[in-house]
């Protein structure tokens, strides 16, 4: 792995707790974390270990209870609506379902002029914008042409989803967070769909977050593995040390609970 | 060679949208089981393969309409049968169907043994309540399952944990052929690997005679099933054993959804995945020639013309390509 | 948009009720440029109030037809409808019995044998054949002493207007000159005069009430007052139901709780019995049609309200919405773009529905007299209270209050239609 950049995103004692008096529960414990620029981090977990919450809160979509995120070393500071805008234009996501993604009643040249507007575009002339949106169609291999007056929901899965990524070129956030974005894809497009996430780290240099509870897919293109269960972190390190050689306990039993091809699934460890 | 569980032969099955356009999802498919035996069936979400399973029991309802072929279990050949024979006489106790939703499938109002008894009782309404209870304890232990559960209600019982249970009440009659579609996509990896477990067992101990297994998740495939069949568009494109399929694919779709499997091994991070471009075709008007022949990349313009006949390259291997095995390999060796 | 129109039309359900309303409002908005009389016009006088359905013409204008010879004579004999017109069903049993009791060989020695054994057979069907009987033979002498003479004297009345009505001689009319009365003319009894020649003529199809109103033309008139009624209601309490069903939905939080309590509040309080009191402290000249809709709007928006918010409570954490978030959208904007076009299917259903309990609760208003307190115009409950007030369904007067009945069922069922319909097109679970 080539050397880590600087820090561009750190946690420090992160927790979120759901509900108030009584009716309380930990989604994400005191986590620490700390992404560097170029890094492909994946955050992987099981159902309810509480990998969106954490998507959620480095997002700013929902508030911190405790602990701190550092943004370019300095904590970050999302308290008013303009302060959260320009936070917006550094960091970007990807969501799991293409299909809610996109607001249906607009047509796709909607959602990326969308983008451009974000991005400080708003005057340049229509030519200028149509070459923008052409330039992005075409890195995720799709022709801009064919597209400008269908609906979201007239394409794939797989090119939706690719669309997205269109619109985080446009964008050109330091960090993305990709929250599943192959999990309801099939496994034909899904190569794809990884391909274009890597291609926007090495032609973009951003730091991209996978959240995934897919292992393989974590090993797959990830630098660094936060493995996550009930909130809290308990492994992490390189994709090699933290897949092929775990440690904890829980990585090994999720790891040989995943059928695997050379080598023969072993049965008996479960009940 | 065993006994043949399931024969099915050229079976076509088709949709009726409210647009009142047929859907021929399932278009000709022929396949044996023998006894004691496993098949996989892979394939992208559309290609056919919940609707082959749906169509395997022979028991249609609106959309789904039967149009020819034969299905014959254990030497029945079931096909166009009365559908409420068929559900009285067929389906538990010859067939079993599976849905990835099964769990959902429990009343939380009722206790499991309630859904035994009224299994059993529809095909023997001569048991007595204390027989069934014993014998479902019976089949409960032999599977592993908690004796206790079945005097609880479906709510109390975790997903995994309902899946087994469903499954272990749809083969309390001992089945000849357990038709599992997704049984355990909905689950986490350790859940999962408890279902497969008990679906083994059952095969083991001779409860189900034999399974088809219906996932997208080949090295989960490969891991439980004996052959493997990979579905599109309607079509048996290609079968084989599970290790043929995987590491020795002939037709080019089948060597596309090989290449695109992810498992966290070690030099898996060195692969370079392959990816299908395009999507599967529209089923209300499938492409005249090859079916495949649009997203494939060796396509010549013959295949967009001729449908490929079906090759038999060696017995339970077959294959529908319009090329040679040899001239498919050597395209693969060159990239 | 244009596929949204389409898929609603070809609901069965919506068509129906679609049709079924406008074919109601074409009717009440057209009917004016046919009508003879004003919706609120007195055409009866008072006193003659509730006249039945039907078409009247005026008798003088139709004397004039027969005395300018215009009129027709009939080869028919008209004596028949007479009778049955002006006989009773009593006299006609009387007739018939005295024929099988006195019209014998007994009581009439020259009696005819054939007749006789006729005259036994006679019902009170054919009374044209018990008229011709009776006319031949009855004779007030041959009666035995011994009946009652009151009794007598009924047969003797009866006998009188049968031999009136055999008669065909004409009528005549006189007008009283210098000698006394001198004729004018006859009417014979066969002459008859085509309605459409006839100068003054007006048809009520529904009768008239008790004001002497043309029913039917008041009722279009009240049909297109109690739309506005409903549409006016129905607004605004789909506004006032959406906006603040939007808020709370989106916003959450201090304000969603302080809504909800509203709302819950609103929920509570019966609204009919708020509506009671709020028109009765109004009171007097002021309660005006536009006020009452007003009154029901604004008690009639919570579970508008209730139901806009549970469905942006479920949109609200969709990824759409969170991707429209850190686009840098505003509040205001994500509402309008990523939320309002979600609901506005089930906004719109919801409104449909408002305006058709807007017309039911404007009917229950007035029926218990605290509607719209004017006699500038009517409104279906107004014409209900009216009915109700002055015993129509005790004197069995239906058209005063069966058509308007007929129309509010009619209104609300075609809405209540249409709303399914959308149901069915926009909720696809509901599809079969």
């Amino acid at each position: 792995m080539a050397e880590l950049g600087k820090s561009v995103l750190r946690g420090e004692d992160v927790t979120k707790i759901f509900g108030m008096g009584k009716v309380r529960t930990t989604a994400v414990n005191k986590v620490n974390f700390d992404f560097h620029e170029r890094e492909v981090i994946s955050i992987v977990g099981e159902s309810g270990s509480g990998k969106t919450t954490i998507a959620k809160m480095i997002l700013g979509l929902i508030g911190i209870t405790e602990g701190t995120i550092y943004f370019n070393g300095e904590p970050r500071d999302i308290s008013t609506g303009k302060k959260r805008k320009e936070y917006w234009k550094n960091i970007q996501a990807i969501f799991q379902d293409p299909f809610a993604t996109f607001n249906q009643f607009f047509k796709i040249d909607a959602v990326l002029l969308d983008c451009i507007n974000l991005r400080g575009g708003k005057n340049l002339p229509y030519e200028e914008k149509y070459k923008m949106m052409e330039e992005a169609c075409s890195f995720v291999n799709l022709k801009f042409a064919e597209l400008t007056n269908k609906y979201p929901f007239e394409l794939s899965g797989g090119q939706m989803q690719r669309l997205m990524i269109a619109r985080i070129f446009l964008l050109k956030p330091k960090i993305l967070i990709a929250d599943e974005p192959t999990s309801m894809v099939d496994a034909c497009s899904r190569a794809t769909i990884l391909d274009y996430l890597l291609k926007l780290r090495d032609e973009e240099n951003m730091t991209i977050i996978f959240i995934t509870h897919d292992i393989g897919l974590a090993y797959y293109v990830s630098d660094s593995v936060y493995i996550m269960e009930h909130g809290v972190f308990v492994e992490q390190g390189s994709a090699e040390e933290c897949i092929i050689h775990p440690k904890a306990a829980y990585t090994k039993r999720l790891i040989s609970d995943v059928p695997k091809l050379n080598e023969e699934w072993d049965l008996s460890t479960v009940g | 060679m065993g006994k043949v569980m399931l024969e099915v032969r050229d079976l076509k099955t088709k949709y009726v949208t409210r647009m009142k356009e047929d859907v021929y999802s399932v278009d000709g498919v022929s396949l044996t089981i023998e006894e004691g035996k496993s098949l996989g069936v892979a394939g992208e979400s559309g290609c056919g393969k919940s609707t082959l399973a749906l169509s395997l029991m022979g028991y249609y309802f609106a959309p789904l309409h039967y149009m020819s072929g034969d299905i014959i279990v254990d030497g029945q050949n079931i096909s166009g049968m009365e559908p409420d024979y068929i559900r009285k006489h067929i389906l538990g106790s010859e067939i079993a169907y599976i849905p990835q939703a099964a769990m959902n499938a429990l009343n939380p109002t009722q206790k499991i043994i309630k859904f035994i008894n009224n299994v059993i009782h529809v095909h023997d309404p001569s048991m007595s309540k204390g027989d069934i209870y014993d014998m479902a304890r019976e089949r409960f232990e032999k599977l592993g399952l908690p004796e206790n559960v079945l005097q609880k209600h479906a709510v109390e019982l975790s997903g995994g944990m309902k899946q087994r249970t469903v499954i272990a009440i749809s083969t309390i009659l001992s089945p000849k052929v357990l038709i599992a579609d997704e049984p355990s996509s909905a689950l986490d990896v350790t859940s999962q690997k408890m279902v497969i477990k008990m679906m083994k067992q059952l095969m083991h101990e001779g409860l189900v005679k034999s399974m088809i297994f219906i996932t997208h998740e080949l090295p989960l495939l490969y891991q439980v099933t004996d052959d493997i069949m990979v579905m599109y568009a309607g079509q048996i494109v290609e079968k084989g054993t599970a290790h043929e399929m995987v590491f020795d694919p002939i037709m080019p779709y089948t060597k596309g959804l090989m290449g695109s499997i992810i498992v966290p091994e070690d030099g898996m991070k060195a692969n370079k995945l392959e990816a299908i471009p395009g999507t599967p075709p529209n089923l209300k008007h499938p492409p005249a020639g090859c079916r495949f022949a649009p997203r494939c990349k060796y396509a010549t313009p013959e295949c967009m013309v001729y449908a490929p006949p079906v090759k038999k390259p060696a017995p339970g291997r077959e294959y529908r390509c319009l090329f040679e095995e040899k001239y498919l390999k050597e395209l693969y060796a060159n990239g | 948009m244009k596929q949204t129109l389409k898929n609603v039309f070809s609901s069965p359900k919506f068509l129906i009720g679609f049709i079924l309303f406008m074919v109601l409002l074409i009717t009440s908005l057209a009917w004016p440029l046919f009508a003879d009389f004003g919706p609120l016009q007195n055409v009866v006088q008072k006193n003659g109030g509730f006249a039945a359905p039907g078409t009247y013409v005026n008798v003088a204008d139709a004397v004039e037809l027969v005395k300018d010879n215009s009129s027709v004579k009939f080869d028919v004999d008209t004596s028949a409808n007479r009778l049955a017109h002006r006989l009773d069903a009593d006299s006609r049993q009387m007739m018939v019995d005295w024929l099988h009791t006195y019209a014998t060989a007994e009581y009439i020695p020259d009696i005819n044998a054939d007749d006789a054994a006729k005259i036994q057979e006679l019902t009170i069907d054919d009374m044209y054949a018990v008229c011709a009987d009776w006319e031949k033979y009855y004779d007030f002498s041959v009666m035995p002493k011994t009946i009652k003479k009151a009794e007598r004297n009924k047969y003797n009345q009866i006998d009188k207007k049968v031999q009136t009505m055999l008669s065909n001689e004409a009528l005549i009319l006189a007008s009283k000159g210098e000698n006394g009365l001198q004729e004018d003319c006859k009417v014979p009894m066969n002459a008859f005069v085509n309605t459409k020649d006839v100068a003054s003529r007006y048809t009520l199809i529904l009768g008239s009430d008790n004001f002497g109103r043309d029913v039917f033309t008041e009722l279009t008139s009240s049909i297109l007052v109690s739309m506005r009624i409903g549409l006016i209601a129905g607004c605004i309490a789909t506004l006032i139901g959406m906006t603040l069903g939007l808020l709370a939905g989106f916003i959450g939080g201090v304000l969603d709780n302080i809504i909800t309590f509203f709302t819950n509040l609103f929920t509570v309080i019966p609204s009919f019995v708020l509506l009671i009191l709020i028109a009765n402290a109004v009171g007097g000249s002021h309660r005006g049609v536009t006020l009452i809709a007003l009154l029901i709007g604004f008690t009639g928006w919570t579970w508008t309200a209730r139901s806009v918010r549970s469905q942006v409570l479920s949109l609200r954490n969709r990824d759409h919405v969170n991707m429209s978030k850190i686009s840098g959208h505003s509040t205001v904007k994500i509402i309008i773009q990523d939320i309002l076009p979600f609901v506005a299917s089930y906004v719109v259903m919801a409104f449909i529905l408002q305006i058709s309990s807007g017309i039911l609760a404007e009917a229950q208003l007035s029926m218990l007299g605290l509607g719209p307190a004017t006699t500038e115009v009517s409104t279906l409950g107004l014409m209900m209270h009216w009915a109700l007030s002055f015993n129509a369904h005790t004197q069995g007067m239906w058209w005063a209050f069966l058509p308007v009945i007929f129309s509010i069922a009619l209104i609300t069922f075609s809405l209540n239609l249409m709303n399914t319909g959308l149901d069915q097109v926009f909720n696809p679970q509901l599809r079969d």
